[in-house]
């Protein structure tokens, strides 16, 4: 599904203050099927890009269409229950969303209120469970009871069983263990491919755009900077550095082999498979 | 979340900002009590006066004074409807089966609506001016004298100012469980009451659960750091009391001397 966002400004209520403008005339275009990675400095407005993707932020100026879905300024209460259902929306820390009794009756908050029968719900809530890695057994478990890693888990189920067709995720790895958050990470993106998803992840880790990203956007005080695919965005040093980005360990390894070297590998490499092979092919290797 | 204005601090530097915070709650305290000296219309004009002088010094605009009154609306109606409906005396303007409404009701009625938005507005302007922690240190400091009376003072002042010290916290946590569950779907405000009740649960368990962590947190951190209670403690944030601190005390009873001076012997409903 297509995400388009047409000159969209946006900023916060706050009673009677407004915050200063957190989207300042947003352009993009996610292709359907993209993988997308949203990085930039705390503060930037990764958060809130993400908000305005799910109608959880409404623009006060410009539109936002996705799919063939509409929002702008004003109600749009239609567009919006339609919008989270076919976006599913993965916040910061999302283990702080559960409340139910069972972890069974938590994955099926979302698909009950979407519409979806129970049955359907249950079976759904089974496949998913399985499909984050955790075992079925703990359906009938309280969500309180499972670990912070279980939890984050059972939490990212409770969007995958919405069946969105957007994905949108904000930092999903953030204070897990490294292992914790590989598996987390390598889950959306089989899922992704297997479904067919349009996805957004938020991260601060250039490893982690290298792998699973294919496009990626950078932000800074609440305006995309840079947008395009992440090798090209990752061989513009000079311009990442103006924002504060660095690239992923193994490009950087490549400019420093590069400068001493001064053998100019055939390709700009982003993970270490890609490196090896460039550095066997021009024979350093 | 985002609309309660009464217990808020706007960050300035206004005259009221400067003064002592223990100054600013005895006289709000104090004028909650001289507003009952108020009985004719010439007093309730000092009042009002008062009162609008006061929000002018605090450099904070009219606009969010009002929005302070607007959840507490229904709750002064009601308070003002019934006592239209059950003061009696001077003229009778309409008199329907037991209902009747009389003249001084209708001005008792009056009188209760300036009084609920004055005590409303002088509240605001202390909150809106003094941050929370300098209000729990006055309330703290001026309520020492109860310790004598075996009041655990310290124990309640410490108490009072986590509790402040956590309400953006909670409201920033609130407004992102609320965020969280509406991209699950739920809808807030729609439906019948039952509804509406149920959309509630998924909001405040998680904010309960976090709460009870945090606090749990917060007191292990106390206790390896050695806090202990009941033990004698100097203040860390000092304050200061100047001669504007003095000079609001005195305008208070100033503000008294003239009211008991405009005010009618046994007027209207006393
Ligand atoms: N709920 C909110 N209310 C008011 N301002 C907010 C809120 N959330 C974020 N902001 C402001 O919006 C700006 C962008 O924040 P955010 O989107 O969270 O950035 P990021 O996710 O990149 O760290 C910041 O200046 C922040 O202070
Ligand atoms: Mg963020």
């Amino acid at each position: 599904m297509q995400l388009l966002f047409d000159s969209v400004t946006a900023d916060y209520q706050l009673g009677p203050i407004r915050s200063p403008r957190v989207l300042r005339s947003i352009d993009m275009n996610l292709k359907s099927g993209s993988f997308t990675a949203v990085i930039g400095h705390t503060g930037s407005g990764k958060s809130s890009l993400l908000k305005a993707m799910n109608g959880l932020l409404i623009p006060t100026d410009g539109q936002i269409k996705i799919g063939d879905t509409v929002i702008k300024a004003g109600k749009n209460k239609r567009s919006l229950k339609k919008i989270r259902k076919q976006v599913g929306m993965v916040f910061q820390f999302p283990e702080s969303q559960l409340f139910a009794e069972t972890v069974e009756q938590d994955i099926c908050f979302g698909p009950l209120n979407f519409g979806v029968p129970l049955i359907k719900a249950k079976k759904m809530a089974r496949d998913v469970l399985i499909q984050v890695g955790l075992d079925p057994i703990i359906l009938t478990k309280s969500p309180f009871s499972l670990s912070g890693g279980q939890k984050r888990r059972v939490a990212i189920a409770g969007i995958l069983a919405m069946q969105p067709e957007v994905l949108v995720l904000d930092e999903p790895g953030a204070g897990l263990d490294p292992a914790g958050k590989k598996e987390i990470l390598s889950l959306i993106a089989s899922w992704h491919h297997e479904k067919k998803l349009t996805t957004v992840l938020v991260t601060h880790d250039m490893d982690d755009v290298a792998t699973y990203a294919d496009d990626v956007i950078i932000m800074n005080e609440g305006q995309i900077v840079m947008h395009g695919d992440k090798r090209s965005i990752f061989s513009e040093e000079k311009e990442l550095k103006k924002w504060h980005v660095d690239v992923p360990d193994a490009r950087r390894f490549q400019l420093r082999i590069e400068q001493e070297t001064g053998v100019i590998l055939p390709q700009v490499c982003l993970t270490v498979e890609e490196l090896a092979e460039a550095l066997i092919e021009v024979n350093l290797a | 979340m985002n609309k309660l204005i009464l217990g808020r601090y706007f960050p300035g530097d206004s005259w009221l900002h400067r003064l002592d915070p223990r100054a600013k709650l005895l006289a709000g305290v104090y004028f909650i009590f001289v507003l009952f000296l108020a009985n004719n219309w010439e007093t309730y004009l000092v009042l009002g006066l008062f009162t609008f002088a006061v929000m002018r010094l605090s450099d904070v605009k009219f606009g969010i004074y009002l929005r302070g009154v607007r959840p507490l609306i229904w709750l002064i109606l009601f308070t003002v409807f019934l006592q239209i409906l059950f003061t009696a005396g001077g003229e009778i303007y309409l008199d329907w089966g037991p209902i009747t409404i009389s003249e001084f009701g209708l001005i008792n009625g009056v009188y209760i609506f300036c009084r609920f938005v004055m005590i409303i507005f002088i509240s605001t302007v202390i909150t809106l001016t003094t941050k929370p922690i300098d209000l729990t240190d006055a309330i703290n400091i001026l309520l020492r004298p109860l310790q004598k009376l075996r009041i655990p003072v310290d124990e309640l002042s410490l108490m009072l100012s986590i509790s402040l010290r956590f309400i953006p916290n909670l409201l920033d946590e609130t407004q992102k469980v609320m965020d969280a569950q509406r991209a699950r779907g739920t809808e807030f405000g729609e439906g019948s009451l039952f509804r509406q009740m149920k959309t509630l649960v998924p909001i405040f368990l998680p904010l309960f659960v976090s709460s009870l962590n945090r606090a749990e947190d917060m007191a292990n951190a106390m206790e390896v750091r050695g806090y202990q209670s009941g033990e004698k403690r100097s203040i860390f944030r000092q304050l200061y009391w100047r001669r504007r601190d003095t000079l609001s005390l005195f305008i208070m009873i100033l503000l008294t001397t003239l009211l008991i001076w405009l005010r009618t012997e046994g007027g209207i409903g006393h």
